[in-house]
């Protein structure tokens, strides 16, 4: 039956002393496309997670067609006939489309399930254009095939109302187009559709609606078409976004990072990183472009040492660095924010203090032969929280406890401090909320400022933009282009980062 | 000679069926997710509680029976320990081995060396049986190593071939994922652990039942380790095992026959051991391709 | 009427020991079914327990001695364990260690002084146990391979390997016919504290090592690289810590441990070798519990070795005079270790009764 409206009343929702939704209220008819627009951590995820029925309410009611509904688990949610196409892909990387398909989808019959799975993949690939193979292994599609079988799932369970998580965090402008046309042509179809983002210039240009959310409460909501990106912008955080950061035009400097030619191979594929040339100058700041899953991982980590290029040459103010380990990386001065920085780039049930100086341990500031010196550790990490206004209990506090951006702020800080020759910054801002990412992107300029050559890599466009001299896009592990940022436009970035080489364009 | 040849392979196929109902046991176990190192005990429980269920029943059938409820019953334990309160699977296993191979030397006690006066009957299967030198080999065999084979090929069709095997895989591989599709990672998890603890308590049963029908202190001798062990060499797939549980069963037989040569019995001791090591060397020398064939959660608890 | 799991970041060290505490008073309230199931009044049987390994002269005595192997290899335990290196081949590094120290007590007993014959005796003991213990971290460090199953399948083989020993080229010529090596010369044995068993030497090696382990792991470079290892090693990879290197050398340093412990159990206790369930006693596996009883601190596995060691005299005590059957201890240690893993879950969490509004 479809869903002609639905209704979340005084939705509530804590997470032990953090209040994620507080009292949110709202309504969907069937065939709109709502927008749900808030910052990281605004609550948008843990909202559509309770509709989902991936979490229980701790107050609040849910209403389908006027009638309330109650989830215990997704499973009930998909037989109402809600689906989400989630964030991070909840995809079984080592099997198959069809298998992952199969998954939690009620119809596949018991034996052999993959074939008549394969059968409606087809079906639906003709009705909505989800063109995708359903005998590939997931590891071996691009991210935008990934959504599509996410998409696919959850239509073939039955899914009238269709919530979509930052659908467009992990596709090229192309393919975000190609998505939206699909979203257009399932709502005419009838379907309604939640995309939730933080994005204002998509959330205006796909959505009928929008409710804005803010700290876990609703901050406004209005149709699309009376609203700006300003207002948006403002409701989102309660002030207005405009982040103060100027950068200074510097006359960049001689060269610090050299890289020639450099081939990596991946985890499963032959070559990740393909034949890659570029230089990063004193004072400047390159950015690299481009969809995950491209070849920026690889690159990071031959840069950086946790990778031996098959190659190809790196080197550091003229001194050969190929396939140097991490250690040495570190000693001749690149540092290294990484991404996933929880799993990388700290020990979370160690002191704050002891994540102080994780790559820095071995320097003679802080040992002394075998022996650590937990004196001047302690104290740098103090000048640390300090510096960087890292809202820490105590310095013994396990760092786990920290939140996202302090984390980032102390990963940061720990990394810069030596005042490093190059620094290499993956997704530095992911996940962040306003005020940590405006913070970071502040100290990455100032960095810049004081001469270290910055390497940096996002998905965020704005973030490269507003931080970089030149920009680079990395598509399928060739490089497509270097141009600098006050020349380049979107549209010619969009079309590198889909693979289709500009007309001009200098690789300097 | 050719008798020599065809015992020799009828005993390496008893040898082998505790090894093979071990490793398919832990394969469904690793499958869905969960390390469970404590084969071992669960084995050792298994065969004295099915000696002793045998002997005072008098029936082999009721033994194997307890046997496996025994092995199924320890579980329990684990998957809770594992699933539940998400503590560390390592050193849970440990505990579990333990406390049965413990506890399994406390009921046996007053009954080492005490042979079974019941025996399981050869199950001859007509027609098939009178194939010239394969027929009684492997057509007059007990029905519990038919039982073994048939299992094998029938998980190998279960994980491959039907929705639970995709769910169990998917659990293993991305809890998260099974779970945002509505399959219970939990309840998954408890059933391939429990099917494992009844297959090694079976495997145990069957060592003190029709392997060597007697109980005996220190009777499992490490062939729970090297289940865990051959689970890894068959990749984790149920068509393997028979592999890996077969060649094994050769040594195993091997150790008793070399020793008329005047090799010292401690060295063929060794053996199974050694070979246990140089499998998982092997297994080593191509690592990318045994990393990618493991379940990528194996190991990890699983909270929302 | 619901029971709600609230999550606990930063617990207390006063929640943390009342945590152990009640882990161990639920493992001694679980073996009572054991007891009852011999009947033995559970309660009598814990009173002899304690009287009988702390509540007498004897008893301490006793205690203190079987003390020594189980600090000694625990505390060794410890520094594995951190970098989550799981080393359950302690029993045959020890053995190992006996088997190098007999070799020369008795090659060389008889004709050097105790100066200079018991410090070789050690040395070798230890380079026994270290080379033993080698074989499974490098074979992890290169082939991948599972250090659960390479540590025990050595312990099997060296089983064997000292049987082919005692039975064999080094069975004792005056022993007629029993699987005995000779017996050490007079200066191949280890001296006692007087009127007791204590193989006083060893006990300093012990408690010097406990010590050390504990400045290695806070205060120096690579124990705290240990300590990355063990908690996330990605980032122990992204910040460049070489794993085999601290593999080797925690591998050296606890295989070490274990092969002294080896050595004091020949040269101070049995003063030959013989087979080798007698000479190891479980000591390799009881010390798996010493080490995580005490949260893997090596000061702590002081205390829980000495408290473990008094599990063992007194269990031996009641075994003997109540009937108990020898095994139940070592059912004891796994029920221990099951509680201590449950009691692990409570640390970090709390348990709320939450009435709906």
């Amino acid at each position: 039956m479809r869903i002609q409206s639905l209704e979340m009343s005084g939705i509530s929702k804590a997470f032990g002393a953090v209040q994620a939704n507080r009292g949110i209220s709202l309504r969907l008819s069937g065939g709109e496309v709502l927008g749900l627009l808030g910052e990281n951590g605004a609550g948008k995820t843990t909202l559509m997670k309770i509709l989902y029925g991936l979490l229980p309410a701790d107050e609040g009611t849910i209403r389908i067609n006027g009638e309330p509904v109650r989830f215990h688990s997704p499973r009930d949610a998909i037989a109402r006939g809600i689906g989400m196409v989630h964030q991070h892909f909840m995809l079984v990387q080592n099997h198959t489309v069809a298998e992952n398909v199969a998954l939690g989808f009620p119809e596949a019959p018991f034996f052999f399930p993959a074939r008549e799975v394969a059968r409606r993949i087809q079906e639906f690939s003709r009705r909505y254009g989800l063109a995708v193979n359903p005998r590939a292994r997931i590891w071996q599609l691009s991210a935008g095939e990934q959504q599509r079988v996410e998409i696919i799932k959850a239509l073939l369970a039955g899914a009238d109302l269709l919530i979509l998580d930052e659908p467009t965090s992990v596709l090229t402008p192309r393919e975000a187009e190609e998505l939206f046309a699909v979203l257009r042509r399932m709502s005419t179809e009838g379907h309604s559709l939640i995309f939730i983002s933080h994005k204002l210039e998509e959330i205006l240009s796909i959505c009928d609606r929008v409710v804005v959310l803010r700290r876990g409460e609703v901050a406004g909501a209005a149709a699309a078409r009376e609203m700006d990106k300003r207002e948006l912008a403002r409701l989102m955080v309660g002030r207005e976004i405009i982040f103060n950061l100027s950068r200074k035009s510097l006359e960049p400097g001689p060269v610090v990072l050299e890289v020639e030619n450099l081939t990596v191979a991946g985890d499963r594929k032959a070559a990740a990183v393909r034949g890659v040339s570029f230089r990063v100058h004193r004072n400047e700041i390159l950015g690299i472009a481009g969809v995950s899953g491209n070849g920026q991982r690889e690159l990071v980590e031959a840069i950086t040492g946790l990778r031996r290029p098959a190659g190809g040459s790196v080197r550091l103010n003229g001194e050969d660095v190929t396939g140097a380990s991490a250690r040495v990386t570190a000693s001749k001065g690149i540092a290294h924010v990484p991404e996933e920085r929880i799993r990388f780039g700290i020990v979370p049930n160690l002191f704050v203090y002891e994540n102080s100086v994780l790559k820095q341990h071995r320097s003679r500031l802080f040992s002394r032969g075998m022996f650590l010196n937990y004196g001047s550790i302690r104290a740098h990490a103090a000048r640390l929280v300090k510096d960087f206004s890292i809202a820490a209990p105590s310095l013994n506090t396990p760092v786990r406890a920290l939140s996202g951006g302090n984390i980032q702020k102390l990963i940061l800080g720990r990394e810069i401090s030596g005042e490093p020759a190059l620094l290499v910054a993956a997704h530095p801002t992911y996940g962040l909320d306003v005020g940590a990412t405006e913070y970071i992107r502040r100290q990455l300029l100032e960095l810049r400022e004081r001469g270290t050559a910055l390497l940096l890599v996002s998905e965020d466009l704005e973030e490269i933009f507003e931080l970089a001299d030149r920009v680079a896009v990395l598509f399928n592990g060739r490089l497509m282009g270097i141009v600098p940022t006050a020349e380049a436009t979107m549209e010619q970035i969009g079309l590198m980062m889909a693979g289709i080489f500009p007309a001009e364009g200098d690789a300097s | 000679m050719e008798k020599i040849l065809l015992s020799v392979a009828v005993r390496t196929l008893v040898a082998g069926t505790p090894l093979l109902l071990g490793t398919l046991g832990e394969i469904l176990a690793e499958r869905s997710g969960v390390l469970n190192l404590g084969v071992e005990g669960m084995m050792a429980i298994g065969a004295v509680s099915g000696y002793l269920a045998a002997l005072g029943s008098g029936s082999p059938w009721l033994g194997l029976a307890v046997a496996l409820a025994a092995g199924m019953a320890i579980s329990v334990i684990h998957a809770f320990v594992s699933v539940t309160l998400k503590a560390n699977q390592v050193v849970s296993g440990l505990a579990l081995t333990m406390l049965g191979l413990g506890a399994a030397s406390l009921l046996g006690k007053p009954f080492i060396g005490r042979p079974l006066p019941v025996k399981l009957e050869a199950v001859r299967i007509p027609v098939l049986a009178d194939i010239p030198y394969l027929g009684p080999v492997l057509f007059s065999r007990d029905a519990v190593f038919y039982i073994s084979v048939l299992l094998g090929l029938v998980f190998a069709f279960l994980l491959a071939r039907t929705r639970w095997g995709i769910e169990v895989r998917s659990v293993g591989e991305n809890p998260a994922a099974a779970d945002a599709a509505g399959v219970s990672v939990s309840g998954r998890r408890y059933l391939c652990t429990l099917a494992g603890g009844a297959l090694a308590g079976l495997a145990g049963g069957y060592l003190s039942l029709v392997y060597s029908n007697s109980w005996m202190e220190g009777m499992t001798g490490g062939r729970g380790w090297i289940v865990i062990a051959l689970t890894i060499f068959a990749l984790w797939r149920p068509g393997r095992a028979f592999l890996g549980a077969y060649l094994f069963g050769v040594i195993f037989v091997l150790q008793y026959l070399l020793q008329p040569l005047g090799i010292p019995p401690n060295l063929l001791g060794m053996m199974p051991y050694l070979a246990t090591l140089a499998v998982l060397v092997a297994g080593g020398l191509r690592a990318d391709h045994r990393q990618l064939a493991a379940p990528t959660a194996l190991g990890e608890p699983f909270s929302k | 009427m619901r029971l709600r799991l609230e999550s606990l970041p930063a617990p207390s060290s006063g929640r943390k020991l009342a945590v152990l505490a009640l882990s161990l008073l639920a493992g001694f309230a679980a073996m009572s079914i054991v007891f009852a199931a011999n009947r033995v009044n559970p309660l009598f049987a814990l009173k002899e327990i304690l009287l009988r390994s702390f509540g007498s002269l004897y008893g301490l005595k006793e205690t203190v001695t079987k003390a020594i192997p189980l600090i000694l290899i625990g505390s060794g335990l410890t520094l594995a364990f951190r970098a989550r290196f799981w080393n359950i081949g302690a029993e045959s590094q020890l053995l190992l260690g006996a088997m190098a120290a007999t070799w020369v007590g008795l090659t060389w007993g008889g004709r050097l002084s105790a100066a200079a014959i018991l410090p070789a005796m050690f040395a070798a003991g230890f380079l026994a146990g270290a080379a033993w213990g080698l074989i499974p971290a490098l074979l992890k460090v290169r082939f991948a391979v599972n250090e659960v199953i390479s540590t025990l399948m050595l312990n099997y083989v060296a089983a064997e390997l000292l049987t082919l020993l005692i039975t064999g080229p080094w069975r004792g010529a005056s022993q007629r016919g029993f699987p005995y090596t000779e017996p050490l010369a007079a200066a191949a044995k280890l001296p006692l504290l007087p009127g007791t068993r204590i193989h006083y030497l060893t006990l300093g090696i012990a408690l010097a090592a406990a010590a050390l382990l504990y400045l290695a792991i806070y205060t120096t470079k690579f124990g705290y690289e240990l300590r990355v290892i063990g908690e996330n090693p990605e980032a122990a990879r992204y910040a460049g810590i070489d794993f085999l290197r601290t593999s080797v050398v925690l591998m050296v340093v606890s295989g070490g441990l274990a092969g002294l412990a080896g050595v004091g159990e020949v040269a101070g206790i049995h003063h030959r070798l013989t087979y080798p369930g007698v000479i190891s006693a479980g000591y390799g596996f009881t010390a798996i519990i010493v080490a995580w009883l005490a949260k893997l601190n090596p000061l702590g596995a002081v205390v829980s070795g000495l408290l473990f060691a008094g599990i063992l005299v007194g269990g031996d005590a009641i075994q003997i005079s109540l009937g108990l059957p020898a095994a139940t201890v070592q059912v004891f240690n796994g029920v221990l270790l099951f509680f201590l893993i449950m009691g692990d879950f409570f640390i970090t969490r709390r348990v709320k009764i939450v009435r709906p509004a």
